[in-house]
């Protein structure tokens, strides 16, 4: 069977929305085709699964997902940090799911902010290891004698253990007959579904398919990061970054933020900036305050890759017996990518089993879980901008790194700067909850208390010292 | 160990008390825990809690005091959840609750169970 042109498989996305179906109703014996293993695709199967099986309802699940996430490297990598947020963890053990030892590479336990004025350590709010560190495939390519469990493997399994089933195949058409989709495989099969859940991600090329098309399925505004991975032993990493992600507020020129993040005998750099280039991964790498704490000479890179980041959302990420999950459709700003895929998964899932597989059904019930992300990105955006004004200015990084200091030093002080910093970096908030964090009265003079200390040269420099 | 997440506690210590207030409810990452409720007539043993199960979470849906104290019993590692996390979420995603009633059901049931036991062996 011949590969469709892209605009065949959009068109047929958004022909059917003229349809004049009006069953959309999961009932027995439906079929349900998700694109995409990864998290967003394993959730929404994993949910979908218990919750027609909690109404008695029997459906099947079909996974498409060609990549097998035991394999070392790019084959079996969905090319992300791999952190799971303080907020998702804890989702995850309240809905049963408690990610194994074999999986989470690293507890984390706080995070070091590094400055070129100073450094200092947030601890977490509860005290304990609620962030993992982990791996979405089988860990970076050349790593294949260590020993670890994959993430995506895991949240598969999950999936299966409910009953869907895996088919190593890739999508490459979709058609539509009598009013419901078929899906075509590299082999030249194909099946017809009721539903098909579109879980393929941003640096997917079903989705550059639907990107390809203006109608219906606008893409989001994307940029690329940088992510690699460094090889040392266990110890030494450990000696090194201990359980702390560290990251970084440099006045580099393009440079946003980046993070290092240990991860059982490897160190995963992850970098986002403006027009991100290997000058920019360079001048990073050996700025002095980043060699300070983790010197890359001393540790090869073993696998790196620029993967798209999605910064926006899709104007539509549904139609009639179509829905789009994970950062395909949309998700959190920069932070907490996994936790936004779990969040669209289920809605979308509660959305199938408990309404309807209309576009009106998921306009009605999915959309507003899209749209809250949405929302509290365009605050997340201008947390972001005012933190890049900060980073620019030596006094209000001094200041900063001040306020927080004082906040780490003293038990019975408001974190107010520790509070937003951990939140910014681990995403354990929403961008709104932030801001208004920030419009707190005790914030607010203690900032302009910090902001009048720094702009005092030789004081401010005694108190950071 | 390597990839553990929560909090490690030693073999007889206590996680919550009888008495206290709380503000979070607890998921067993791996160990054992046990549960042992204090009356006039002494501490008694109420149960075990083995990796997965939770406990705590009566004081995330209502005000009341700790109604059990809690112990590792062996290494124990513990994950705690935010109460006002996961009443936040409880708002946006009701299904959430489901694994919680799923869980607060069994042991209703598994009360109901021991009352008639109780009973049969007192007529």
């Amino acid at each position: 069977m011949q590969l469709s042109s892209h605009a065949s498989v959009a068109d047929s996305f958004s022909s059917i929305d003229e349809s004049k179906e009006t069953d959309f109703t999961l009932r027995d014996g439906a079929r349900i085709a998700v694109i995409g293993g990864g998290p967003a695709g394993s959730f929404f199967s994993y949910f979908l699964l218990k919750m027609a099986d909690a109404i008695d309802l029997e459906i099947e699940v079909d996974i498409y997902e060609p990549r097998s996430f035991s394999q070392c490297g790019p084959a079996g990598c969905n090319h992300c940090g791999g952190i799971v947020s303080e907020l998702l963890v804890q989702i995850l053990a309240a809905e049963g799911i408690n990610l194994p030892p074999s999986v989470v590479q690293r507890g984390v336990e706080s995070y070091v902010v590094h400055m070129d004025v100073g450094d200092v350590e947030i601890e977490s709010p509860a005290h304990e290891q609620r962030i993992a560190a982990l791996y979405r495939g089988n860990g970076p390519r050349e790593g294949g004698d260590v020993l670890l469990d994959s993430f995506d493997g895991y949240l598969q399994g999950l999936a299966v253990d409910r009953g869907a089933r895996v088919l190593r195949k890739l999508i490459t058409d979709v058609e539509w007959l009598d009013g419901r989709p078929c899906l075509q495989n590299a082999d030249g099969d194909s099946s017809q579904y009721d539903l098909v859940s579109v879980a393929s991600g941003v640096n997917s090329n079903f989705i550059k398919m639907l990107d390809d098309h203006p109608a219906g399925f606008v893409p989001p505004r994307t940029t690329r990061g940088y992510i690699c991975e460094f090889r040392s032993t266990e110890e030494e990493i450990r000696r090194i970054l201990g359980s702390s992600v560290h990251v970084f507020l440099l006045s580099i020129p393009r440079f946003e933020f980046a993070a290092i993040i240990p991860k059982g005998p490897f160190a995963t750099v992850v970098m986002v900036g403006d027009n991100l280039d290997q000058e920019l991964v360079h001048a990073f790498l050996q700025d002095p305050v980043v060699r300070k704490c983790f010197p890359t000479d001393a540790t090869p890179c073993v696998c790196s890759c620029s993967p798209l980041i999605n910064l926006g959302a899709r104007k539509r990420p549904y139609g009639d017996r179509v829905v789009l999950v994970g950062d395909g459709g949309v998700t959190r700003l920069y932070k907490d990518g996994i936790g936004a895929a779990f969040r669209t998964a289920k809605a979308a899932a509660t959305t199938a089993v408990f309404q309807g597989v209309s576009r009106k059904d998921f306009a009605k019930h999915y959309w507003p879980a899209c749209r809250a992300i949405a929302n509290d990105n365009s605050v997340g955006k201008f947390m972001f901008a005012t933190n890049s004004v900060f980073k620019h200015s030596r006094i209000a990084r001094s200041a900063m790194l001040r306020m927080a200091q004082r906040e780490q030093e003293k038990e019975s002080a408001k974190p107010h700067m520790s509070s937003l910093l951990w939140n910014m970096f681990t995403g354990s908030a929403p961008y709104l909850e932030m801001f208004r964090g920030t419009l707190h009265p005790g914030f607010v003079s203690n900032l302009l208390l910090n902001l009048a200390v720094a702009i005092r040269p030789e004081r401010s420099k005694r108190k950071v010292a | 160990m390597r990839g553990a997440l929560g909090k490690q506690y030693r073999d007889g210590e206590t996680i919550i008390r009888q008495g206290d207030v709380g503000d979070c409810m607890y998921v067993v990452q791996s160990g054992r825990v046990e549960v042992v409720q204090s009356s006039e007539y002494g501490e008694q043993h109420l149960a075990f809690l083995e990796s997965g199960n939770f406990f705590g979470e009566m004081s995330v849906f209502e005000k009341e005091v700790r109604s059990a104290t809690v112990k590792s019993a062996g290494e124990a590692r513990v994950l705690k959840v935010d109460k006002k996390m996961l009443l936040r979420r409880l708002r946006e995603d009701p299904l959430l609750a489901v694994n919680l009633l799923q869980t607060m059901s069994h042991r209703i049931r598994d009360l109901d169970a021991e009352l008639s036991q109780h009973r049969e062996t007192h007529l």
